[in-house]
């Protein structure tokens, strides 16, 4: 079962520039949340910093509370055990390029020393069903690397993989934007079945997407959370003028 | 203002294939799992929430991966270290003398540079001779690998493009005593026979082509060597700087109208010519310090002609000739302060021309392969 | 400007730009025929030479007919072991560094400048140093020293094989998407893991090929081995004793005055050929099929 979600006071910064202020905000456990706004928006950033990839690169910076349950993300524990936790899907899909399928599923358990092999089995059927892959790809699991697959199905073993670790938190960056129209239709439907189990976080600059798939809508502008509400509310009464501006297409 | 927002309609989920809840059969259906430690996760979870953060290991791989990098470090200190102490005799006795000092011999009166026998010793043949069979090699190949590399750049058609680049990439990597092999065989008898008379006949009067040796060995026949061995060098990284100029620089010539040549020399060698000159100190570099092969062709003389076509030696020769049978410590020491010159001139030269490459190609689009 | 003149400037230009196109094909030509000259005399002579003898037997006495380099081919391959065994590990290492601890940082400029200097430096050099360090004097710290060795040999190898090592895995690590690296950070894996299974894994082909091209290069080096393995007539397998190497006897052979020791000398020369372009090819293929692109 998912997690909630909370954020307080929440500043990132790439070098000098200030790409997130302020953010406060709190996800519900058990749904699908959708952060929308124009490109450049700090979007993407926001959710980097819910598992700590923001501070892989060097120049990032972070200051603020994430609490993930009950686990301060930025005090309690380090980034290893939190993207554990945390999984993500990221904008264009990145399967191992070198592993079989299989070991691309389970690569997140066997590279953290999960060596029980019936298990393993299990695991990577059942992750892969659950991202609607399994009836494709189940004659040459290990026969086929992850980077035979076509855009799509990459990015659905993506998902099998990152749920393999059985995350709290299923973290996704735009995981449709380099997709097809039918692949990204599949991605969606997934989604719609997974967030009952799983806390999901979904950036899309896709406002039909984003109206498809979550109940809650945050909308960002200039590294700031304009607003943030249940999406049928964003989508038919927003509050502000600026998320009116964007979702009727007035910019961005 | 009315607005009219368009409100997209929310899906039903069809209940397609369910979600499988095997993962979760041990789970305790009352929690919510907001901050369960470790009761009620499925087994995966808990064996993962088990695992430790792995910061020691962590920190134990990165360290032990900066101290392969440092090896470098260390290699270079050996290095110097080495040739310091080696040569620290040597440099007691004769200072700075060593490299520009003659003898004369007390019963025939004769200048001399290097006598074992009665302990006298100075680099100035040596060094000598690595400069000008270097120069030589240089004056030979830059031209031939400059027009090489405007040929694969500029002309080739595509076909013949890879099949060159590779005879290229493969002449770099042939060993140089496999040179030294063909050129004591095949290139010595051809310049004793054919070249060196010409050179003579035609070259004599300026006193630099005598014919006084008989053997073919000589500056001439390692500077060919070396000027063979070093062209690939010069060439492949003059083709690099060169497809790292811009598109648009050629285009922008093109446009006014000039020839292919125009647009090259104005287009391409302008804009490379800092990269070009870099290949060309690398080749330089890699001329200075080549052992073997000029060790089977320059003759081994510690003698001071002016004719190229005599017989001298180099400091990387008289190391590889000498230095296994050195038997006095003097000697020896002798020798590696010659290795300890070579070694800073070749840190020098080389340093200088990664300098001017990297200045040309950081920042330029890497799709220069 | 009268017509006449431009007309002859533009013809002028087109001569010039006609010559300079025909120099530099003479050029290339120029620059291809030694090449061709190289390879030719070597497969004619080496293979015209080659025999079972040489794989199987030891050099024969001066003045006698027949004999092989048997020793001088075990000879290599335990030097060229001992050099792997040094020098790609650290090379290895030091490359990991490179492409994915010091990114951009001082330390890694630094050691990626020095590593390409120690690139250019005479391998002779590289042999007077180790003769330093290991034949010149006895330490109790070294095993072998105080004496030629194949020990010391190993080591001149293995010393000079680790810039290029370094430099080519940085290379490769550096041609895996980076996505691919977020992909495991993103599940939580160690770093050391998901440097080891997954960035140097996918890059491995490459890796492994760089590897061979560095091994490749120093088989055939000659130089460093002069004073510190030495060169031996007869079999030697002991690390403690000097050995025979194949480069090391086809320069003697070279020298001698026999023309049997010459055919030899050739044999070998083409060995080691076979074996270089072998590498070559190698690194070609994995660098141009583009194995390491990965992802889309």
């Amino acid at each position: 079962m998912g997690v909630g979600i909370e954020v307080q006071n929440l500043n990132a910064w790439y070098g000098n520039n200030h790409t997130l202020q302020d953010i406060n905000l709190n996800i519900p456990a058990n749904h699908a949340t959708a952060l929308i706004g124009p490109s450049g928006c700090g979007k993407s950033t926001f959710v980097r910093c819910l598992n700590r990839m923001h501070e892989t690169n060097p120049i990032a910076r972070v200051t603020g509370v994430v609490r993930i349950g009950e686990l301060d993300i930025y005090s309690d524990a380090k980034p290893v055990e939190i993207r554990r936790r945390v999984g993500m899907v990221f904008q264009r899909p990145n399967p191992f390029p070198t592993m079989s399928i299989y070991d691309n599923v389970a690569a997140g358990l066997k590279l953290n020393g999960y060596s029980n092999k019936r298990s393993l089995d299990e695991i990577v059927e059942r992750s892969l069903r659950n991202s609607a892959l399994w009836e494709e790809v189940k004659d040459d699991l290990r026969k086929k690397s992850g980077a035979s697959l076509s855009g799509g199905q990459q990015q659905r073993l993506c998902i099998a993989r990152a749920l393999a670790v059985d995350p709290e938190v299923l973290l996704m960056d735009e995981p449709a934007s380099a997709l097809d129209p039918v692949s990204t239709s599949k991605i969606e439907d997934l989604i719609f079945q997974l967030k009952s189990q799983y806390t999901i976080v979904i950036v899309t600059h896709n406002m039909q997407q984003a109206a498809r798939v979550a109940e809650k809508t945050g909308f960002f502008l200039n590294g700031r959370m304009v607003e943030f509400d249940s999406t049928h509310k964003i989508f038919t009464n927003p509050s502000d003028k600026r998320t009116e501006d964007y979702i009727t297409g007035r910019f961005g | 203002m009315h607005v009219e927002v368009k409100v997209p309609e929310f899906r039903v989920p069809q209940a397609q294939n369910q979600l499988e809840p095997a993962n979760r059969r041990d789970r305790n259906p009352a929690d919510t799992g907001s901050g369960g430690r470790s009761e009620g996760h499925s087994p995966v979870r808990r064996f993962l929430l088990a695992r430790g953060n792995s910061a020691f290991t962590d920190m134990g791989f990165h360290w032990l991966m900066v101290l392969c990098a440092l090896s470098i470090f260390g290699i270079v200190a050996l290095i110097v270290w080495e040739l310091l102490k080696g040569s620290d005799l040597a440099w007691a006795n004769f200072h700075f003398g060593f490299f520009y000092k003659s003898y004369t011999d007390t019963y025939s009166g004769q200048t001399s540079y290097w006598d074992p026998v009665n302990g006298q010793f100075s680099a100035v043949p040596f060094v000598y001779g690595t400069l000008v069979s270097s120069f030589l090699a240089l004056l030979i190949a830059v031209p031939l690998a400059i027009g090489v590399a405007i040929f694969l750049t500029e002309m080739c058609p595509r076909a013949l493009r890879a099949p060159l680049a590779f005879l290229t990439e493969l002449l770099a990597a042939i060993p140089s005593i496999v040179y030294g092999l063909w050129a004591v065989f095949e290139l010595v008898p051809l310049l004793r026979v054919d070249v060196n008379p010409l050179l003579t006949r035609y070259l004599g009067w300026s006193g630099l082509f005598s014919d006084d040796n008989p053997t073919g060995l000589g500056f001439v026949a390692a500077a060919v060597i070396l000027a063979i061995m070093i062209l690939p060098i010069i060439s492949s990284l003059t083709r690099e700087v060169m497809t790292a100029v811009p598109h648009s620089q050629r285009e922008a010539v093109l446009a006014l109208g000039a020839t292919r040549w125009e647009m090259i020399r104005m287009g391409v060698l302008r804009n490379a010519r800092i990269g070009i000159v870099g290949g060309i100190i690398l080749g330089l570099g890699r001329a200075l310090g080549e052992t073997m092969a000029v060790t089977m062709v320059i003759g081994n003389t510690p003698e001071i002609h002016k004719s190229l076509l005599s017989n001298g030696t180099s400091m990387a020769s008289v190391l590889a000739n000498e230095f296994a049978e050195a038997v006095s410590d003097l000697h020896r020491s002798a020798l590696i302060e010659i290795g300890l010159a070579l070694f800073i001139v070749t840190i020098i030269v080389n340093a200088l021309a990664q300098l001017l490459v990297w200045a040309v190609t950081r920042g330029a689009p890497s799709q220069a392969h | 400007m009268s017509t006449g003149q431009f007309h002859f400037r533009s013809r002028m230009r087109r001569v010039t730009d006609v010559a300079v196109t025909s120099l530099a094909i003479l050029a290339t030509l120029i620059v291809v025929a030694p090449l061709v000259a190289i390879f030719g005399y070597l497969l004619y002579k080496g293979t015209a030479s080659l025999n079972l003898a040489f794989f199987t037997h030891v050099p024969a006495p001066p003045g006698e007919l027949g004999g092989g380099m048997a020793n001088a081919i075990l000879g290599s391959a335990i030097l060229l072991m001992l050099a792997s065994a040094i020098g790609i590990p650290v090379g290895i290492g030091g490359g990991i560094f490179l492409a994915e601890f010091g990114r951009g940082s001082k330390l890694a400029n630094a050691v990626r400048f020095t590593a390409d200097v120690l690139n250019g430096v005479p391998s002779i050099v590289m042999g007077v140093a180790v003769y330093g360090l290991i034949v010149s004097q006895q330490h109790s710290f070294i095993p072998f020293s105080g004496h030629f060795s194949a020990f010391s040999g190993g080591v001149a190898l293995g010393i000079m094989m680790i810039p290029t090592v370094c430099r080519t895995t940085e290379e490769m690590l550096l041609m895996v998407p980076h996505a691919v690296r977020e992909a495991a950070l993103g599940l939580g894996v160690p770093n050391w893991r998901s440097v080891l299974s997954i960035t140097v894994r996918t890059a491995s082909p490459g890796i492994i090929t760089g590897c061979m091209l560095a091994f490749a290069r120093v088989a055939g080096e000659t130089a460093p081995l002069i004073f510190t393995a030495l060169g031996n007539q007869f079999w030697s397998t002991s690390l403690k004793d000097p050995i025979a190497a194949l480069p090391l006897q086809i320069w003697v052979y070279a020298l001698s005055p026999y023309d049997d020791w010459h055919r030899l000398a050739w044999a070998g020369a083409l060995v080691l050929i076979v074996l270089i372009v072998m590498a070559v090819s190698l690194v070609r293929f994995v660098t141009s099929r583009g194995v390491l692109k990965g992802t889309s």
